[in-house]
């Protein structure tokens, strides 16, 4: 058992913080955001250069074969940094889809266009009726000779706007709820039939609703083995949950150190208002909430390989942590901040939108308690 | 990173499940899971059995009988027993008095008092807080003066854990008035049983136990060579102790342990046709102190694994305090709950097995009454605030 990181571990951090010093001061985000793109491409070709956009990858994808620890390290670095760039949906989710779901030769190729940073792919798998739950597809996938026609709506596909690609997941058999029977189709994001409606998150990010009206692809298009796409989906998901967990424990720690800066400077009756035991009482217990997070985030992304009940129990706590003591961090974070935090103006309110509202992307913690309760079940029937 | 154990640590894990598998007695593991009352005989029998294999005293350096153990190694031992159902170690000899002796004492104390607290011949006690000293333990007032060879001792100790079964106790007494409280302070080991004028009268707490006493000194005499440390230099031993191997402080094992419980508790005990782990609100706060529990795990492997790199945990102990005392203490919320009704009756302690209702009933409203003190003992919950304010966050 050992903690520390391993050298190539320390450079990879070193790296994505040095990145996110430069490109990502509190102003340079804020045009980033108001930006017709919502993301930097000066920002995007550079982790290219650097080889961030090959961190998850198999070698055979041309990736670095970064574990879960590798992943956690970048996406830490850009919680801190409150980076708003289409990581998650490009590399994290379509990407390492791709990479479970094709053969060493077709992923290589497929991954090419994402690892070089010439396009940016998104995952559009969840629906208006599935609200959190991956695997609840009516969008449906019909043979058409040698084509499959798709249709349906995908709801608040992450970077889905400005995608080049769009990985869609539809149900070409079975019904809901089922995993069997979904296939992927990578599709043009301006193919014949696709229209996007894209919009700005709330925490700053992209996203878009989009609808297949019988969008016509070829065989080519289907990624992988038709009806198989359930078992890379989840692969893909599990990483993006450890993505955004540990996005999450980076943005909580600047929150802390944002408030404890704040409290020890702000002064009211005369002395700093950190001086007064029922702040630093609340300050406490914002950095124990912290170190929840970045325990659970930990033992999530180094339970990858971990056997199937053990993985999805981490995964599932770890993400259910970042709901109850992110909220906690950010409410408090705000009250300490007073009138401040509640300034558009003020870094500290972009940390706790953040932090709130990763709650909301891939399973919030009511679905992913209830996760654990699955677990429980079956523990209880095995026992 | 590898936040997994390696073989040597697995191999280490097996040898200490194997130890517990043959020495722990069943009756005994079985009432400390259930939260059963644990006699003094039978933390006793436990601590000879690790003392004959040399594991008793396992913070101790080897010269002075300690296995030699790295922080992992300590934290293994200390989860697998706990989750045993081991009773726990009596902390006032071996890992409160012992190692201030090692640090401070002389030549003679050690080579009296270490070999019989391994032995388990002294049963000793923490005479610290006074009536007028709690959090702010500087400011006690228990008085020994000097008279020729001796100490005379008159004062008042208070929360004196087991102090019934002790027959030797260490007190923070005042040696001086005349400087700042902290500096007036020392450190004496007092023969209860065989020095006139020392008086132990139970105090019983709120869930019918005597585990705490009061012990009243009225012109004891005690030996001048049972200061440690020079005098009016005690306070530097008590603040040493307070920092003292503090890494098991987390229960983490003790809190799975209990969790266990809780969850069988739950699947054999049914509530209008179903078991309660059926129940939806059952299920969610199981899963809730689950997740809880887990992230103390972690944190407290975390803090284990930086002093196995060479790190001192100081006020990350502080943290550890707090999170495992407050996981520890919502199971026991939840253990009451599942209770039902017949959390209601007043368990009669003489009596014991014969309670109303289901057995694990019995226990359910006297532990979680019981495990109040864990935020108020050891330092307040409040007190591990201040020190992490000040020590961690510099405010």
């Amino acid at each position: 058992m050992d903690f520390s990181y391993s050298d190539e571990q320390r450079m990879l951090k070193d790296m994505v913080d040095r990145v996110v010093a430069d490109q990502y001061s509190f102003e340079q985000r804020e045009k980033i955001i108001k930006s017709d793109t919502g993301y930097s491409p000066e920002v995007w070709s550079q982790f290219a250069e650097l080889g961030l956009l090959a961190v998850p990858f198999s070698e055979a994808a041309g990736g670095f074969n970064g574990g879960g620890a590798e992943l956690m390290v970048v996406a830490e670095g850009f919680g801190r940094g409150l980076v708003v760039e289409p990581y998650l949906s490009t590399v994290v989710l379509a990407g390492t889809f791709l990479d479970a779901a094709l053969g060493d030769d077709a992923k290589a190729d497929a991954l090419e266009p994402i690892i070089s940073g010439e396009q940016k792919y998104a995952l559009a798998c969840y629906e208006p009726n599935g609200r959190y739950d991956p695997f609840w597809i009516e969008t449906t996938a019909k043979k058409d000779g040698d084509s499959y026609v798709l249709s349906g709506k995908k709801a608040v596909v992450l970077g889905g706007d400005s995608a080049d690609r769009l990985l869609v997941i539809a149900r070409s058999s079975g019904d809901n709820p089922g995993k069997n029977g979904l296939s992927a189709f990578l599709v043009d994001g301006n193919a014949d039939g696709v229209s996007r409606d894209g919009y700005t998150t709330f925490d700053g990010h992209r996203a878009a609703e989009i609808v297949l009206d019988n969008v016509k692809v070829g065989a080519d298009a289907l990624v992988g083995e038709e009806g198989g796409a359930a078992a890379p989906l989840q692969y893909a998901l599990d990483r993006g949950i450890i993505a955004l967990c540990a996005e999450a424990a980076g943005a909580m720690e600047v929150a802390c150190d944002l408030t404890l800066d704040y409290i020890k400077e702000r002064k009211q009756f005369g002395v700093p208002i950190g001086s007064f035991q029922a702040l630093q009482h609340r300050m406490v217990d914002m950095r124990i909430s912290l170190e929840k997070v970045r325990s659970l985030a930990l033992w999530a992304a180094c339970s990858l390989d971990a056997p199937d009940a053990e993985r999805r129990q981490r995964l599932a706590a770890a993400k259910a942590m970042v709901s109850k003591a992110g909220r906690h961090v950010a409410e408090e974070a705000i009250q300490l901040f007073g009138g401040m935090g509640m300034m558009d103006e003020s870094s500290i309110s972009h940390y706790a939108k953040r932090i709130v509202l990763i709650d909301h992307y891939l399973g919030d913690g009511n679905y992913h308690t209830d996760r654990l309760i699955d677990l429980l079940v079956e523990e209880n029937a095995a026992a | 990173m590898d936040i997994q154990y390696n073989e040597a640590e697995l191999a280490f894990r097996d040898e200490v499940r194997a130890f517990v598998a043959e020495k722990l007695p069943k009756e005994i593991s079985d009432k400390v899971k259930s939260s059963e009352h644990v006699s003094p005989e039978d933390m006793i029998t436990w601590q000879r059995a690790l003392y004959e294999k040399g594991w008793l005293a396992i913070n101790w350096p080897e010269k002075h009988g300690g296995p030699g153990w790295s922080p992992i190694q300590k934290h293994i031992f200390e989860e697998e027993t706990a989750e045993a159902g081991a009773p726990r170690i009596l902390p006032f000899g071996l890992n409160m008095v012992a190692p201030v002796i090692i640090k401070f004492g002389t030549q003679e104390q050690k080579d009296y008092y270490l070999p019989r607290i391994l032995k388990s011949e002294d049963w000793w006690a923490q005479g610290y807080s006074e009536p007028g000293a709690g959090s702010d333990l500087a400011s006690l007032k228990c008085r020994a003066e000097r008279d020729g060879d001796h100490y005379i001792v008159n004062g008042q100790k208070t929360w004196t854990t087991l102090g019934q079964h002790a027959n030797m106790i260490f007190v923070l007494v005042r040696t001086d008035t005349t400087v700042k409280k902290q500096e007036g302070i020392s450190f004496l080991l007092v023969d209860m049983e065989n020095t006139p004028g020392v008086t132990v009268r139970p105090l019983i707490t709120l869930d019918g136990a005597h585990e705490v006493n009061e012990v009243f000194f009225d012109n004891v005499k005690v030996p001048v060579e049972n200061l440690v440390g020079e005098e009016n230099k005690g306070w530097t031993c008590a603040k040493y102790l307070l920092t003292f191997e503090r890494t098991g402080i987390a229960g983490v094992g003790i809190s799975k342990a209990a969790l266990e419980h809780l969850k069988q508790i739950a699947r054999n005990e049914q509530a209008e046709g179903k078991p309660l782990i059926e129940h939806p609100r059952v299920a969610e706060r199981l899963v809730e102190l689950e997740l809880e529990l887990m992230a103390v795990e972690m944190t407290n492997l975390r803090v284990v694994s930086a002093a196995e790199a060479g790190g001192v945990p100081g006020a990350e102990s502080s943290f550890l305090k707090v999170m495992g005392t407050e996981v520890r203490q919502k199971i026991s919320d939840l253990y009451r709950e599942l209770a039902g009704p017949y959390a209601l009756p007043f368990p009669d302690l003489d009596v014991g097995e014969d309670a109303f209702g289901p057995e694990f009933s019995a226990s359910a409203s006297s532990t979680y009454f019981n495990l109040r003190k864990l935020s108020i003992f050891g330092g307040s919950n409040e007190i591990q605030k201040n020190i992490i304010s000040k020590a961690i966050l510099g405010l």
